[in-house]
């Protein structure tokens, strides 16, 4: 099992999930995060006066898959969340030890 | 299902109801109707003895009360058109000011109504209007006949008013309308300096201040312009044309609101984080900029009862070229102002400036709106766009003051410019006798340079009355209770340390991103 995090643009959530319903996955979590990466924020204005802004909100994607599955849905990930601009996130992937559904105590991918 | 079948009962039982009179009823049962309107008003509702044949002297009465009628109408519903301004100066200022901060910017922008306006009913109006003599407009009542005076040069200085305390000895509808119109235009400068000092100002010294306002530091130059004081007097006394005029409150209610400002501020000092070491200012962003535009166009809406009404007189037709005048210039104040930011002095249209610059178009033609043409209105807002954001930057980056709403630059600077545009831009159309001198009034650009030096003695005697008087207050405040709010409410926001409960409950707040840090 692959649990794929991806950090991405708060504004490509909806086309990511859509992409990724075509392809088709069990379930998925969404955090609110802020944060920066090399760039260090982004510059705003207010009366004429540049300031930093340090933290940029993004959204926080968690799915795990089967390790099968999991190159279709890291691809249709960055199809659907690029937009070619500084900004786009980060994909992470993990190896998954074990599961378990709380239900019925199954454990393994079968819980997927 | 039966609450379905009552539904469709309840429709049944209106439409029916409605249907009723035009079928049942015959128009004809009610005798004489008027939907044209036309027949409305005739000889038989002139007030006579003999009912549809009034005499000349009953016709005359009946015209007469109707003129002041119409004048006292257009004085009260602009005064109301004014009193709705508070709610734009709230909205303004507290969407250009931070989130932690809402629920007192806010108490601050609603206590000074009743505060002032109670302290302009105890002595304010008694100081600003006991001497101005007679009424004209609204029916000549000359109770308001006690203006104290010295006597310089063998001429008299009027200094203030000494009748009206409490409205007591002028009960009298003419001076009520008038008490209710200068009351509301004393509280908007009254509401000016809470921007300027808003997110740092301890709301027990706002209050002392709130009472001050209204009963001191407004009436007493109020009453040098408008009440028949030594400024209203320069045209006679001194041939300096009309003497400092002043239509609606460029120099009387704006600058004076500006300058207080200004004191306030600097007496204040910055915002925690403002400035770093090396004084260059930091951006405090205001956290709702659609409260800021709505308060602005609130404010724009409100300035047609300010300037309009300003004749105290709906009969005064020249309303009309004051409304256009108003209207123009708080157009090209915005525009200009909008492109100043975007092309000369940043790269962005900012939308807290375009406000500024909308209010900084309407601070600049009050005073001389009533004496100017429309290209004229279009020229003074033009030029008032671009100094409001020049003053802003001059206050925030030359003087090191921290104005989070650009108080200062829209009310005291673009205050001053609208005095000293009456003076080059009055084209001699409008103003016959105004302050006692006959003929039209004129500016530089047409004819009359005096005109222009009085201006510039009424702005020049503003900042310095004004100026020091709110000195001395705000110095006196400071030692009965602090003008400062503590620097760890400051950090946490003034909303519960001060008035006990954030403006915004349930919401959480990012306060750590709300204040720079000075480095």
């Amino acid at each position: 099992m692959k649990k794929i995090e991806a950090i991405i643009r708060p504004e490509r959530i909806t086309f990511v999930r859509e992409a990724l319903e075509k392809v088709g996955y069990s379930g998925l979590m969404i955090t609110e995060i802020q944060g920066h990466g090399k760039q260090k924020g982004a510059t705003q204005q207010w009366r004429g006066e540049k300031y930093k802004v340090e933290f940029l909100p993004k959204t926080k994607l968690e799915i795990v898959v089967k390790d099968s599955e999991a190159e279709k849905i890291i691809k249709s990930i960055v199809e659907a969340g690029r937009t070619g601009d500084i900004g786009d996130g980060k994909i992470f992937v993990y190896n998954i030890e074990d599961a378990i559904r709380i239900r019925t105590n199954e454990r393994g991918e079968s819980v997927l | 299902m039966f609450t379905k079948l009552f539904g469709k009962l309840l429709i049944t039982v209106m439409l029916v109801s409605l249907l009723i009179p035009a079928v049942v009823l015959a128009e004809d049962i009610i005798p004489k109707t008027d939907p044209g309107g036309s027949a409305t008003g005739t000889a038989i509702d002139v007030p006579a003895a003999k009912i549809g044949e009034p005499t000349m002297g009953e016709l005359a009465n009946a015209v007469g009360h109707n003129r002041v009628a119409i004048n006292m109408v257009w004085v009260l519903i602009t005064g109301f058109l004014v009193m709705f301004m508070q709610a734009g100066f709230a909205m303004v200022e507290t969407g250009m000011t931070r989130a932690k901060n809402v629920a007192h910017t806010m108490a601050m922008n609603f206590m000074i109504y009743p505060l002032g306006m109670l302290g302009f009913y105890v002595c304010g109006f008694a100081l600003m209007f006991g001497g101005m003599g007679a009424i004209g407009t609204m029916g000549g009542f000359a109770g308001l006949n006690q203006e104290f005076t010295i006597n310089l040069f063998g001429k008299s200085f009027g200094l203030f008013g000494t009748k009206g305390f409490f409205l007591t000895g002028v009960y009298d509808v003419a001076v009520f309308a008038l008490f209710l119109f200068q009351m509301v235009f004393m509280d908007t400068t009254a509401t000016i300096p809470t921007g300027s000092m808003a997110e740092r100002w301890k709301y027990a010294s706002f209050f002392i201040y709130g009472i001050f306002v209204g009963t001191i530091i407004y009436p007493v130059y109020g009453n040098w312009v408008w009440g028949g004081g030594w400024l209203s007097q320069l045209g006679r006394n001194f041939a300096l044309g009309h003497g400092h005029v002043d239509f609606a409150g460029s120099s009387v209610v704006h600058l004076t609101g500006g300058v207080i400002a200004f004191i306030g501020a600097w007496i204040l000092g910055p915002r925690i984080g403002k400035y770093n070491r090396d004084g260059s200012p930091n951006a405090i962003p205001g956290h709702n900029i659609p409260m800021a535009i709505i308060g602005t166009f609130i404010l724009a809406f409100g300035w047609f009862g300010f300037n309009p009404g300003s004749t105290l007189a709906g009969t005064d037709l020249r309303i009309s070229v004051v409304a256009v005048n108003t209207m123009l210039a708080s157009a090209t104040g915005a525009v200009m102002s909008t492109l100043w930011m975007w092309f000369v002095r940043g790269k962005k249209p900012d939308p807290s400036m375009m406000c500024n610059g909308m209010l900084a178009g309407l601070v600049a033609i009050t005073a001389p709106c009533a004496f100017v043409n429309s290209a004229s209105a279009c020229i003074i807002g033009l030029i008032s766009g671009v100094l409001v954001v020049e003053a802003a930057f001059f206050v925030e980056r030359k003087l090191k003051i921290d104005d989070p709403v650009g108080a200062i630059a829209v009310h005291g600077c673009n205050g001053a410019w609208g005095c000293l545009a009456l003076g080059l831009f009055a084209d001699g159309t409008y103003g016959d006798g105004w302050n006692g001198v006959a003929g039209t009034v004129r500016g530089l650009f047409y004819g009359d340079a005096s005109q222009l030096f009085a201006q510039c003695v009424g702005v020049i005697s503003n900042i310095a009355y004004v100026g020091l008087l709110s000195f001395v207050v705000f110095k006196l405040i400071d030692k009965m209770v602090g003008n400062r709010a503590d620097a760890r409410a400051e950090l946490d926001g003034l909303d519960v340390p001060e008035m006990g409960v954030p403006g915004y409950v349930g919401v959480k707040l990012d306060k750590a991103a709300e204040t720079p840090l000075s480095r």
